[in-house]
């Protein structure tokens, strides 16, 4: 983990924007690539810890998950769920075509 | 006079019938008219819906019905979905988002009778501590410098409802805190801000930042009001599955019960270097108050608190690429048009989020993928285990920590803006609590030598709200602190 930062290039920033999914302009890269850099650099300080032993802590949430019955709660609420939709056709959303 | 009532003493005018709710919400929204052209504390003021909900519950007491805050004008985070009404988060992605449903904070607090005068401005998804990354523009501290006109960030990421509090255009308000986003623009604000234990509020309905951080909680100007908007908030939700199933305590008749015989932590690594003198000097001041009132003063060490940081932009951008994959043009929000799916993902995700929530978005994807993993975010909750243990160990010994709120008082509009690592030092001593899911307040206790709010932090066990708000009252009631933003003097005259 020691040389993570440092390679980060700027391959890796754009690597990283497209696994986001977020178009990055070429001029944002080297910027990016400072910034994104000097806050991984930062967070490698948690090297100085000793966590041999020590089981992840996902959340510190108290609750046990609650099984309830597998019946339907709500429903028939086609037109609420589609009522933000930024383009819909029918009872559908839509997107760009996805299928040759 | 109607604007220097507290939610306890409105509550009172307004069941003697010596005020009526449409008198105290129309004075509420002359005030967002004649000062929010200043301060943009709103995104969005709901004056129409405000003041029908205000006649319904006039007719309610006239008919010796009502709840806990029938008539009450508070203002909400635009984090929580309103029914109806337009819900932001203070980005583009969301700009167009009218939530079919209302967040179960929001209709607990209109099921007691609230009056929403409407939603309030924070930084884009609640990433920031200033209100700065907000794509609506930053919202005034409506503070100033003594003798100084600089304009100042009222903090965040909950700044808004601070602001509005503060300036008196609401009784009180929700914020939600997920490293400080509560506790820190309370103290910048001079009012009180509280983050309940996690899991004691709902987060159903509550735009996600970072799951198994975020916690709901209340801004007022008083303990106490805040206990009793917290007692209208809390409770067991069964559409959210980390809400805990506990009953949901008197909390207001716990501000009543003093100090006396507790024993308050003073977490010696909460001494950090260059903490300005006055900062600290008003830490030991809050010390010998409590002490004076019956407390014994404790030292206690939470020696992993130098890594609290760090841990937490490693888990809360992980967190929060994850939540806000969501945002993708499809079924809600913003949609850039383009000829396939792949670039209108992409080009409604660069268009949509500002740079804060980009740069956490990213940090988050590396930190999750492949061969960076275990390094960073597995790493990052051992750590997390580590903290929530030294917490444990402490309240085995003392039943609540004293600290600062914030390392500084509100700081000027652009500053810090050029370093994301130096903004993220805002929030050093609020983080930990939120890592360990403990509940803290946020107190006014002093002014800087520039006349700035500064504030002190009590925080105690998992669901011990009590304790932190009977602290609080008695650090309240100490320090006894009255001053007002100039600003307000407007309103009031």
């Amino acid at each position: 983990m020691t040389s993570a930062s440092a390679a980060l290039d700027p391959a890796a920033v754009r690597r990283i924007a497209r696994l986001a999914r977020i178009r990055l302009p070429e001029e944002d890269v080297a910027q990016l690539q400072t910034e994104l850099g000097a806050i991984l650099g930062w967070i490698e300080q948690l090297d100085e810890v000793d966590v041999s032993g020590i089981d992840p802590l996902a959340s510190v949430g108290q609750a046990t998950l609650a099984m309830r019955d597998d019946v339907v709660t709500d429903g028939g609420q086609t037109e609420a769920v589609l009522a933000n939709a930024p383009a819909r056709n029918g009872t559908f959303y839509t997107v760009p075509k996805v299928v040759e | 006079m109607t604007l220097e009532l507290t939610i306890a003493g409105a509550r009172d005018a307004l069941r003697a019938k010596t005020l009526s709710a449409r008198e105290l919400t129309d004075a509420h929204l002359a005030a967002i008219e004649q000062l929010d052209p200043q301060l943009n504390a709103f995104i969005t003021v709901t004056a129409d819906a405000a003041r029908a909900q205000a006649d319904a519950a006039d007719a309610a007491i006239g008919r010796g019905e009502g709840g806990p805050l029938t008539g009450i004008p508070i203002a909400i985070k635009d984090l929580f979905c309103t029914k109806g009404v337009r819900t932001t988060a203070a980005s583009r992605i969301l700009e167009p988002f009218i939530p079919p449903y209302e967040s179960t904070v929001t209709s607990q607090l209109l099921r007691d009778g609230a009056v929403f005068l409407g939603k309030t401005n924070l930084d884009e998804f609640a990433m920031g501590s200033s209100t700065m990354t907000s794509a609506f523009g930053p919202t005034i501290n409506p503070w100033q410098r003594t003798g100084d006109d600089t304009r100042l960030v009222p903090g965040g990421s909950s700044g808004g409802s601070a602001a509005a509090v503060a300036a008196g255009m609401a009784l009180g308000s929700t914020g939600t805190d997920t490293g400080g986003s509560i506790r820190q623009p309370a103290s910048f604000c001079g009012i009180v801000g509280m983050k309940p234990t996690y899991g004691r509020c709902s987060r159903f309905g509550v735009v996600a930042f970072a799951s198994s951080l975020d916690q709901p909680g209340p801004f007022a100007r008083t303990v106490e009001d805040t206990a009793i908007l917290l007692g209208s908030m809390a409770g067991h939700d069964p559409k959210d599955s980390t809400s805990m199933d506990r009953p949901v305590p008197d909390f207001a008749a716990a501000c009543r019960r003093g100090v006396r015989g507790l024993r308050i932590g003073v977490p010696r690594e909460y001494r950090a270097d260059g903490m300005p003198a006055e900062i600290e000097r008003l830490w030991q001041q809050g010390l010998d108050w409590l002490r004076d009132a019956g407390a014994e003063i404790v030292d206690v060490s939470l020696p992993h608190t130098k890594y609290g940081l760090a841990t937490y932009y490693i888990v809360a951008p992980a967190e929060a690429s994850s939540n806000l994959a969501r945002y993708d043009g499809v079924r809600f929000g913003l949609r850039v048009p383009a000829n396939d799916l792949t670039d209108l993902y992409e080009g409604t995700r660069a268009a949509g989020f500002g740079a804060e929530v980009r740069r956490r978005i990213l940090i988050g994807t590396y930190v999750l993928s492949a061969g960076y993993y275990d390094a960073y975010y597995l790493k990052a909750q051992k750590v997390r285990a580590l903290i929530l243990k030294d917490f444990t160990d402490a309240f085995g010994r003392v039943d609540a920590l004293l600290t600062p709120t914030a390392p500084s008082a509100a700081f000027g509009l652009g500053e810090n803006m050029d370093d994301p690592l130096k903004m993220y030092l805002n929030d050093v001593f609020t983080v930990p609590a939120n890592i360990a899911g403990v509940p803290g307040i946020s107190v006014p206790a002093g002014l800087d030598a520039d006349g700035l709010p500064l504030g002190l932090q009590v925080i105690s066990r998992h669901f011990d709200e009590e304790t932190v708000f009977a602290v609080g009252q008695v650090l309240e009631d100490a320090a006894g602190f009255t001053a007002k933003p100039a600003i307000r003097a407007k309103v009031l005259s």
